[in-house]
């Protein structure tokens, strides 16, 4: 262990698992070549993270993933001064130690902050690579590593929570969807270990409830649920349980289309 | 009474049938010659059904009966008609029967015997028990009572005009609902035409719409209409093929009972499942609607010209056995209820000799095909059994297979009995199967295909939608189906600039609300410094406080700032009733000035407030004529800005009519639970009690509004009523508990509507 890397903690050790869907792998890697700013668009649960994570590993950059939601302030990204027994100390944001470390920043469900919080990353994201720490009054000049990554799902937010135009034409954008059956099943298999012959009723359930999007649903049953579904049944929950348990309970309160979801369960698994 | 001097003993035993015959017939005692000539026949009927001292009952009450002077037919139909009767219901019951004869004979009412005594056979079969029948007579007593026209309120003079009907429609209905279910539509159509003896009449023949749809509501099962969306979702989620469902009513339709069917329109399905077999009513729908679909996958239609009727059917049984296969094998587990439903006929209950067993036949094939345990025996249905799935190993097979195969079936099973008219039904109806209308197609050389087309332009687009809504019935605390007719229109147009000198008019009001608003004007985020704890350091504070504990002061550790969310999450919908009575001039204000043109004014200055403070809101006004037109004027729908258009709207603002308010109610809660926010506010505006031209009772309309409220508040909106009626503490009250205010000036509303309205909200 190097005890000048800051970053230690942010490194990826292991290989995740990732099964890529088309060539988005080799894609990535030609924009971080030229360090250009990435977005991932995508329904919940379709992998996103997951492909971040691969692809820091697959750099040996260290990840800083930062989990936006409504309370989060620019200073959450920046930096802020604390107060400590000689006085005030600076304390950098997870943004900021990307920037002067060399790190793959991640702002993930980046539409949950407010919009007056990401703008300060815009500096970052064009020609200049630089980050002002107008608090601290200082200019922060971007690691030749450092890349921005950030995810959002254009699914299910309101027109308020929308990007700025100003913000979404600094990315390029990788747009994902759930995987195609056979993909998504053997990443059933993988993952949880099941066999591929319990994966394919999970699949044709998890088609049924995507085609409701829309319709009362505001989002289809996600991989990772089903992942979650396969999991419960290879640790030996009985398949129907294990279904309503991770497909049909999280995704909805309407009582309708629980009875479509359980009814379509009682009919794919005999 | 039985004039008979010994009516309790049967006459003397003699070997001589015709003697015997003889003295029952002295006993009978009846002039007509129609009712002389069956007496032997049914004698013997109710010798050997009946028996005993039942037979002397018998014949004693059809003496009764003949000597009532009603005519023959109450006594040729009893004569026919009680020998089974008696055997069914048991002793006792023709005392009751009787009794209840003698009390109706008594009244105008007597004529309705003959058709009594001809419907009796089929009521007490859906009956089935004395002590049902015995209710069932005393609802007749009631209805006869209460459906009589009456003068002066003494004896009823004309005779009810609805009791004949009832009698003769109560078997047909009973096949459906219970006793119970016949009382309460019953007592509906008693109270709501208690003055129209003609349209009465109607609704117990069940030629009404009111009566059919509350007829409806009584039966028993799973109703197609309030599944419609479930149903929908799952051809949606399984099939991904949502096809229109259209309902047919099996409860009209006498002659026979009509299938499932797919035509252009879509999927016609039966209104109402009752569960059978251990399958719900829901269950089966889905079933239904399976089987549809699949056939849309999976079936190409064939030529039905030169197809005998035989092979057509055979075909079908075919296509719908492969059908089902294929549904079985993507669905598993629908496995259950589908051989629930699918009949299993005993393999030898039909006799070739006898009647003609193609359709018993197919049955068994389709059953054997789709239950590997049929354990059916015959060469034949076993062959074809494993000559069906042998085609269906490799493929999903297609159409032409079936052709074929059910011509070689056909062939070979034919038999000379299958043309008899006689056919055996018994355990051959799959019910989730449809009418395979879709599977043929006719070649028809001159096609009258342009006769559509020919027959007249589209009517032109109608500027109101028309809703339906129930009505709350306090007397017999239920819901009257479809009672109400709404009609939703856009108001008229008039002068928007109207609006805004009315705001003009109220200058100083406004610029103090204007204050006032200011205030609650959203700021958005909210700086909170000082604090023990927050998002980021106050640095003012912070040195502050620094220098507090150099110089060795007790120092202040409130040294933070965070932010607050400051946002108002709400929609209102404001709700003002046009009834005729806003025309009223206000009392001791100028004669120019009415309730309506002060509620204008109010409601101006409302809009303008909520505008201001950016609440999404809605404006609609209500009044109207009777049931059957209720209207629903929309003057600003909640998308839309407060601009010229629903200005103008408001400007041309029209009284008329009376005020049902529960329709209303519901119609405006139908859009504000589409609003989706943390709370929804429903404002009515009304200066009288609930009232309409057609309803007597006025607390029917008022506890009508009362349901309505509480089943607002049940969705999450709450409503508040502002009231110009300064005496209506009472009845307000009653409707809207403590959600009222009530304004006694009237001439102060355009002041106190944007206050009471701030009040509820901040």
């Amino acid at each position: 262990m190097d005890p000048s890397d800051v970053l230690h903690d942010y490194r990826v050790d292991r290989e995740p698992y990732y099964r890529p869907q088309t060539d988005e792998v080799e894609l990535f890697l030609a924009a971080y070549e030229k360090r250009l700013p990435v977005m991932l668009k995508g329904p919940t649960g379709c992998g996103k993270s997951r492909f971040v994570e691969y692809m820091a590993w697959k750099l040996g950059r260290p990840l800083l993933t930062v989990a936006c939601n409504e309370d989060m302030t620019a200073a959450d990204l920046v930096g802020r001064w604390l107060l400590d027994t000689d006085g005030t100390r600076w304390q950098d944001g997870l943004l900021t130690l990307a920037a002067r470390h060399g790190g793959i920043c991640y702002l993930d469900e980046i539409v949950e902050a407010r919009q007056d919080s990401t703008v300060v990353i815009h500096p970052l994201t064009d020609h200049r690579r630089q980050l002002p720490l107008d608090k601290k009054g200082e200019l922060v000049q971007a690691h030749p590593d450092f890349q921005l990554v950030i995810s959002y799902n254009p699914g299910y937010q309101s027109v308020m929570k929308d990007l700025k135009q100003s913000t979404k034409q600094r990315f390029t954008a990788f747009r994902f969807d759930y995987p195609s059956p056979d993909v998504e099943a053997e990443i059933l298999v993988r993952e949880t270990g099941i066999d591929p012959a319990t994966a394919s009723p999970l699949i044709e359930l998890a088609k049924s409830a995507r085609r409701l999007k829309g319709h009362g649903l505001d989002e289809g049953i996600s991989t990772r649920l089903l992942v979650y579904a396969a999991s419960l049944m290879a640790g030996g929950v009985p398949a129907a349980r294990a279904c309503r348990m991770a497909l049909v309970d999280p995704l909805t309160d309407d009582d309708d289309i629980r009875a479509t979801l359980e009814h379509a369960i009682d009919a794919l698994f005999p | 009474m039985p004039c008979s001097p010994d009516p309790g003993s049967a006459p003397p035993d003699t070997p001589d049938t015709d003697r015997l015959t003889e003295d029952w017939r002295r006993r009978f005692d009846c002039a007509f010659d129609t009712a002389q000539s069956i007496f032997a026949d049914c004698l013997t009927a109710a010798q050997e059904q009946l028996g005993g001292a039942s037979v002397a009952a018998y014949v004693d009450a059809a003496r009764f009966l003949c000597k009532l002077g009603r005519g023959a037919e109450p006594v040729l139909a009893f004569l026919e008609g009680w020998p089974a009767i008696g055997a069914l219901l048991g002793p006792g019951s023709l005392e009751i029967v009787l009794a209840w004869v003698r009390t109706i004979q008594r009244t105008s009412n007597g004529d309705v015997l003959g058709a009594f005594f001809q419907a009796l056979p089929a009521t007490a079969t859906s009956l089935g028990s004395r002590e049902l029948l015995e209710a069932y007579l005393e609802l007749l007593t009631e209805v006869a009572q209460r459906s009589s026209v009456s003068i002066h309120r003494g004896h009823a003079i004309l005779p009810s005009q609805a009791l004949p009907e009832l009698v003769r429609i109560a078997p047909r209905l009973l096949q459906q609902v219970n006793l119970q279910g016949l009382r309460t539509w019953a007592a509906h159509g008693l109270r709501h035409y208690a003055r129209n003896p003609e349209r009465q009449a109607g609704y117990f023949a069940m030629r009404s719409a009111d009566s059919r749809a509350l007829f409806q509501s009584q039966r028993q099962g799973t109703l197609l209409r309030t599944h419609e969306r479930p149903m929908d979702l799952y051809l949606r989620a399984l099939w991904d093929d949502p096809v229109a469902l259209i309902s047919y009513s099996e409860a009209f339709d006498e002659l026979r009972r009509p299938q499932p069917y797919a035509d252009a329109r879509g999927f016609h399905l039966p209104d109402l499942r009752v569960d059978r077999d251990g399958v719900s009513g829901l269950d089966q729908y889905r079933l239904i609607l399976a089987h549809l679909a699949a056939h849309r996958r999976f079936t190409r239609s064939l030529t039905a010209d030169n197809v005998s009727p035989f092979r057509r059917l055979c075909i079908e049984t075919f296509e719908d056995a492969r059908v089902d296969t294929l549904l079985l094998k993507r669905f598993p587990g629908l496995r259950r209820p589908l051989l629930a439903l699918h009949p299993r006929p005993e393999e030898h209950a039909c006799d070739p000799a006898r009647e003609s067993c193609i359709r018993h036949r197919l049955t068994m094939l389709s059953r054997a095909i789709l239950d590997p345990d049929h354990g059916y025996r015959n060469p034949l249905i076993l062959k074809f059994t494993g000559a069906f799935h042998e085609r269906l190993r490799q493929t999903a097979g297609d159409t032409s297979d079936m052709v074929e195969l059910a011509t070689e079936y056909l062939i070979e099973s034919r038999l000379p009995s299958d043309a008899f008219a006689n056919i055996r039904f018994a355990d051959t109806e799959v019910p989730y199967r449809d009418d395979n209308r879709h599977l043929w197609h006719f070649i028809e050389i001159d096609d009258a295909s342009d006769f559509d087309a020919a027959s007249g332009p589209a009517p032109a687009a109608q500027s109101s939608v028309v809703y339906h809504y129930p009505e709350w019935d306090y007397t017999t605390q239920s819901y009257l189906a479809d009672w109400v007719s709404l009609y939703e229109h856009l108001h008229p147009r008039g002068q928007g600039e109207d609006i805004e000198r009315l705001l003009h008019k109220h200058a100083p009001l406004v610029k103090r609300l204007e204050r006032v608003l200011a205030r609650l004007t959203p700021q958005d985020r909210e700086r909170l410094r000082r604090q023990e704890d927050g998002s980021e350091l106050d640095l003012d504070w912070a040195v502050r406080s620094w220098i507090d504990r150099r110089s060795r002061r007790t120092c202040d550790q409130r040294v933070n700032q965070s932010f607050r969310q400051v946002r108002r999450d709400l929609a209102v919908s404001l709700l003002l009733d046009l009834s005729a009575s806003l025309q009223d001039p206000v009392r001791g204000g100028d004669s120019t000035q009415t309730i309506l043109s002060l509620a204008q004014e109010a409601v101006a200055l409302l809009a303008w407030a909520i505008d201001r403070l950016g609440d999404p809101f809605a404006i609609a006004g209500f009044h109207s004529n009777t049931r059957h037109e209720a209207r629903y004027w929309h003057i600003k729908g909640f998308s839309e800005a407060w601009r010229d258009e629903p200005r103008a709207r408001l400007a041309a603002l029209e009284a008329g009519y009376s005020t049902r308010m529960g329709v209303a109610l519901r119609h405006a809660g139908h859009y504000l639970s589409g609003q989706k926010k943390d709370k929804r506010l429903l404002l009515i505006l009304t200066d009288g009690q609930p009232a309409d031209i057609d309803v007597s009772d006025p607390d029917l309309l008022l506890n009508d509004a009362r349901q309505a409220v509480l089943e607002l508040e049940r969705d999450g909106i709450l409503c508040h009523c502002i009231s110009l009626d300064p005496h209506a503490d009472d009845y307000v009250r009653k409707i809207f508990g403590k959600q009222f205010s009530i304004i006694d000036r009237v001439e102060r509303l355009p002041e106190r509507l944007p206050e009471i309205f701030l009040t509820l909200t901040t």
